[in-house]
């Protein structure tokens, strides 16, 4: 399936509090379990395909630390 | 085959009405959701350059660092006070006051109710989380019957320290009150609701149709001892009841100016 949308978070406003893990709608966020921001939390990032840019993440976000893009395919240039 | 490219259509970004920074609020704090929508509302408004914030005493002391618009710091619950001098002295100003539960129904009850009696032509948004958040999760006038905290480690006893207080109601009962509603912050449906809430209740005030009170169900994952998203559960379960959403007021007049 092609990318719909992705979401980018801004390390340095989020606090980790999970709230955008828990209503993504196809589970496609984490928090980064192997890294840390500069106040000591793992970030949550985008860390599988499936985006479908409904931004319910960015809705609830606290911190608004979250970015969504939609992606639309755009035709190959004729060569 | 080569990779389909994409063009990237930016459908959510932060508001610029926030400063880059960090605020101090803990994580899961639904007041940042509250300063986004606030924001939001004054890019979408365009009002940026012309709006007048009066910050309260509580965890929201620090609001005049996290908005991007000129700023005041009232006394503990003086802010409709402070927001009445300065829309009357600058009557082209957006004035809006952020307060708390601990801030406008517990030390500020005079303040508000009053500003509210004279229709002032104010917006106030209202953070209700049950408990004195900035102190340590005390037990505040909105703290629910037998809703433990730490000075209520039982639980709110009611024969001991009464009920409740329903500011939405109270003040949608007050004659000069043009717009009173109460939304909640606990997901994204209600969030936008809630956003909307705002947007009018800022419409109200630059038609000049008098005093606006958004009252936002908040939650304080902290001091409930809950996880963010438990705690939006716990609001939903326990908040809703006693604090039921809706409009209290809407005056004929803003009906009628259709917004």
């Amino acid at each position: 399936m092609p990318a719909k949308g992705k979401i980018v978070v801004n390390d340095f406003y989020c606090k980790a509090c999970g709230l955008c893990v828990s209503v993504c709608p196809t589970q496609v966020i984490q928090l980064a379990p192997e890294r840390l921001n500069v106040r000591g939390y793992h970030p949550a990032e985008q860390f599988q395909d499936g985006c479908i840019a409904c931004a319910t993440c960015a809705m609830v976000c606290p911190d608004a630390a979250i970015t969504v893009y939609r992606l639309t395919p755009v035709a190959e240039q004729e060569a | 085959m080569t990779e389909l490219q994409y063009k990237e259509t930016v459908v959510f970004e932060r508001p610029t009405a926030l400063t880059p920074t960090q605020t101090t609020y803990c994580p899961g704090c639904t007041h940042g959701v509250a300063h986004r929508l606030i924001a939001e509302v004054i890019d979408e408004m365009g009002i940026r350059d012309d709006t007048i914030g009066v910050a309260p005493v509580g965890c929201a002391v620090f609001a005049y660092r996290f908005f991007d618009v000129d700023f005041v710091e009232a006394a503990h619950g003086r802010a409709p006070a402070m927001a009445t001098g300065i829309k009357r002295s600058l009557p082209d100003r957006f004035v809006f006051t952020y307060q708390g539960d601990g801030d406008l129904v517990s030390i500020g009850m005079a303040e508000i109710t009053h500003a509210a009696a004279r229709g002032e032509n104010i917006t106030v948004i209202f953070i209700n989380n049950a408990n004195y958040g900035m102190t340590g999760g005390q037990m505040a006038p909105t703290t629910l019957p037998g809703q433990k905290t730490t000075s209520s480690p039982t639980g709110r006893d009611v024969e001991l320290a009464g009920y409740p207080i329903q500011m939405a109601e109270l003040i949608a009962s007050i004659q000069g009150t043009s717009y009173v509603v109460r939304r909640s912050l606990h997901d994204a449906r209600n969030i936008r609701q809630a956003k909307k809430a705002i947007r009018t209740a800022f419409e109200v005030q630059k038609r000049g149709l008098g005093f606006a009170m958004v009252e936002l169900l908040s939650t304080c994952p902290t001091n409930w001892h809950l996880t963010p998203p438990d705690a939006m559960n716990w609001l939903k379960e326990n908040m809703l009841p006693v604090y039921p959403l809706g409009d209290y007021k809407i005056h004929d007049a803003v009906k009628s100016a259709g917004i």
